[in-house]
């Protein structure tokens, strides 16, 4: 009990020392979350009427955000597939920070939830005993747990290698193994529950589509990966561990597969709703093309194809063996995806509204500085528990000093 | 596996990680806690503009209204009177009436009768006590009258916003929609918390002290049917109905969704809905669908009886019909 309180203060710690360069980022990003925090202490006051959301358009950029980074959280086992199943040997130098990652999406979409409430106070009314769960009927419900779960899931993993690295021992497989392997199929749960949020809805045909899952989990693998792939050079310039270029270009096959698979399925799509018009077509015409005067959408979407094509053909052609190439692939599919799941997916399931009306939907200031702020969180959490981890990844924070550095493979 | 050599570790960092607090380091720290403290405060700043009692313990604690005893419910009511009269300038009287055995309401409207002078909308408005910026703000009206183009009832060629000198137009019919208090309701379905069902009477009622504010009833409704609260209610005082109901036309918080209820604080007292009074050709029918001898039993049974989206597998209770 001593051993890890000592732990944690030592954590403590560390997690203000720092080089200058670290304190820069952190307090820029720590002054973005506080810019964040008061446009939402203005939102708390005067009401959701200070965001861009109508009745008929009644969720916007929040649960946009929300969407997409469940994707971004459920990639991590695009990283704990290769280490655990192919045992991978090169992807276990890197697997805790895909869990890490996970932790801060997952962070950031509770809040993404929560900022997007119109009673945040009521929030305890989700959880039992205090409130009432629509169990099994509410997709939101299961949404709640299985993200929580996968919170929790990824705490523990990570928690519990790293205190293991930190006390010079081998981690025993019973008290991470199994949960490794549920971890797997939880992170593919999060992600198809959220895709049921909106396909459940019979009365919202652009949703109400039985390729919207399939599509969830193949952008999700494309983005994640991207993320990973430029963390993973920021870590090895900025921070005292070395990673390989080998994780890396495991991740860019991952990415190339599930990216060559999402464009498929957006083909499938767009051959449906186009070949032969029906009147549930309208959504999508009204995003790709415009409808009776109305296009908001337009210039998003077609930059959000622009992307994910010019993604594509750096990833498919040998461009991409180029790390600067890569990078350009992981950022456009990143940016890409970004957009196709906000403005792509969830607002046109609200234009037109289910009577037929044309109500349009922009973000408003301080609507975009929340996300900024809630993204601002990620990153900082992110930073931080990046920060603690490579010391006790690279062994100079160890129980005891003396002792050799612990092998990384488990 | 091998440990890379940059892996490797000099013995410094380690002494950097264990650094011993120091003098310097002490007020370095702390200047930099007061700085950010001040940064939390000044972010915050904005919640000093919460009115007085806008979150209160009582609030907090309150459960959901299906658990609630009679005398809870009773003070309830009576802080929300005084809140009302506090806040609006007007003392309602507040009711919790409950579904009437042996009563299921059914509404049918006909559409080779109606108009479209929207009098069902506006009337919505007087009754039930929503937000309205002016005299003719209708945008929270539960009803949305629907200008439709004649030889086909396609919605998307539809209109809200119609504005001719006259009603009806030539080439146009009208099709008022509100909630259809849906036997297979998706919106109750969707409701994390439970704050939206349907009561023994068919009539679907939300708990405004009880929603979060999600919003998820209002995507999965397949007929626009529910409105937000994205700002407190504005209301004058002579706009205000002071026959209110716990589950329907009370004045509703901000952050809650609130829709047509039937004008459950009329129907279940005996009364026809406002909408109904109120509509010049008598488009509209409104009654007990378990009595035989009813009106709307009649229609239901005796004309053509057209169902908007049947094809989503809602049940409403709510139909339109043509005359011969
Ligand atoms: S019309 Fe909409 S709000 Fe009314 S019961 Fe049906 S789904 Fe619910
Ligand atoms: S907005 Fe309120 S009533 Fe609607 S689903 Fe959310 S909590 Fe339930």
């Amino acid at each position: 009990m001593t051993d890890y309180l000592t732990f944690l203060w030592r954590v403590w710690r560390l997690s203000w020392q720092g080089g200058w360069k670290f304190y820069v980022w952190m307090i820029f990003l720590s002054v973005l979350v506080l810019v964040g925090l008061n446009a939402w202490a203005r939102q708390f006051v005067e009401g959701l009427a200070t965001t861009g959301m109508t009745d008929q358009v009644s969720w916007g950029a929040y649960i946009a955000n929300f969407t997409f980074l469940v994707g971004v959280a459920a990639a991590a086992v695009m990283l704990v597939i290769p280490a655990y199943i192919y045992k991978k040997e090169h992807m276990h130098e890197v697997v805790l920070f895909g869990e890490l990652m996970a932790i801060a999406a997952i962070v950031m979409c509770l809040l993404f939830v929560t900022v997007d409430l119109g009673h945040p106070d009521r929030f305890h009314h989700m959880i039992p005993p205090f409130g009432i769960f629509n169990f099994p009927g509410s997709i939101l419900s299961w949404d709640v747990i299985v993200l929580n779960g996968y919170l929790l899931l990824n705490l523990h993993i990570a928690g519990y290698m790293l205190y293991c690295r930190y006390r010079g021992k081998a981690p025993t497989r019973k008290f991470y193994i199994p949960f490794v392997f549920l971890s797997i199929a939880w992170a593919v749960s999060i992600h198809t529950v959220t895709a049921f949020l909106y396909v459940g809805l019979a009365g919202r045909a652009y949703w109400h589509h039985p390729l919207v899952p399939a599509r969830f989990l193949a952008s999700a693998f494309v983005a994640g990966p991207a993320l990973m792939i430029l963390t993973f050079q920021v870590i090895r310039r900025v921070m005292r561990y070395y990673i390989g270029d080998k994780p890396i270009f495991t991740l860019r096959m991952i990415m190339t597969v599930a990216m060559l698979i999402n464009m498929f399925l957006l083909g499938s799509e767009l051959f449906t709703e186009f070949y032969s018009p029906t009147q549930h077509a309208a959504a999508a015409h009204y995003l790709y093309f415009g409808l009776h005067g109305h296009d908001g959408l337009v210039p998003w979407i077609w930059t959000a194809i622009a992307l994910d094509v010019i993604g594509l053909l750096f990833l498919v052609t040998p461009l991409s063996r180029h790390i600067v190439g890569l990078n350009i692939a992981c950022v456009t599919c990143f940016v890409g995806i970004w957009i196709e799941k906000g403005m792509g997916l969830i607002i046109p399931g609200f234009v037109p509204s289910p009577l037929g009306q044309f109500v349009e939907y922009l973000p408003t200031l301080n609507e975009t500085l929340i996300c900024l702020g809630v993204w601002a969180v990620g990153a900082l959490m992110l930073s931080w528990m990046l920060h603690v981890a490579i010391p006790i990844m690279n062994g100079s924070l160890r129980a005891d000093p003396h002792a050799p550095a612990p092998a990384l493979n488990h | 596996m091998t440990e890379h050599s940059s892996n490797n570790v000099s013995p410094k960092t380690i002494e950097q990680v264990y650094q011993p607090m120091t003098r310097r380091t002490f007020l370095k720290g702390s200047a930099g806690a007061m700085v950010g403290l001040a940064g939390l405060v000044a972010a915050l700043k904005p919640l000093l503009a919460l009115e007085k009692g806008e979150i209160s313990l009582d609030d907090l604690l309150q459960r959901h209204y299906r658990q609630l005893s009679p005398a809870d419910l009773q003070r309830i009511m009576t802080q929300l009177e005084d809140k009302c009269a506090a806040e609006y300038g007007v003392r309602p009287t507040l009711q919790d009436l409950k579904p009437l055995e042996g009563v299921q309401f059914a509404y049918a409207l006909n559409l080779t009768r109606c108009i479209g002078c929207r009098k069902c909308a506006h009337a919505c408005l007087a009754e039930n006590n929503q937000s309205r910026a002016g005299e003719d703000d209708i945008s929270m009206s539960y009803i949305r009258v629907l200008e439709m183009q004649k030889g086909a009832i396609n919605l998307e060629t539809s209109t809200v916003y119609y504005d001719p000198e006259t009603v009806p137009q030539k080439d146009k019919y009208y099709m008022p929609v509100q909630c259809h208090q849906c036997q297979e309701s998706p919106c109750t379905k969707v409701c994390p918390v439970q704050a939206t069902w349907q009561e023994k009477d068919g009539v679907v009622v939300v708990d405004y002290n009880w929603c979060i504010g999600c919003r998820y009833c209002m995507a999965a409704c397949p007929y626009d049917a529910r409105r937000f609260n994205y700002q407190k209610p504005t209301l004058k005082p002579e706009a205000i109905n002071p026959n209110q109901n716990y589950l329907s036309n009370r004045i509703r918080p901000k952050g809650v969704v609130e829709k047509c209820t039937f004008c459950l604080q009329r129907t279940r007292a005996g009364k026809y809905p406002a909408c109904l009074e109120v509509c010049p050709t008598g488009a509209r029918v409104f009654g007990n669908v378990l009595d035989p001898d009813s009106e709307i039993n009649y229609i239901l049974n005796h004309k053509r009886v057209y169902i908007l989206k049947e094809e989503v597998g809602t049940l409403p209770r709510f139909y339109y019909f043509f005359d011969a």
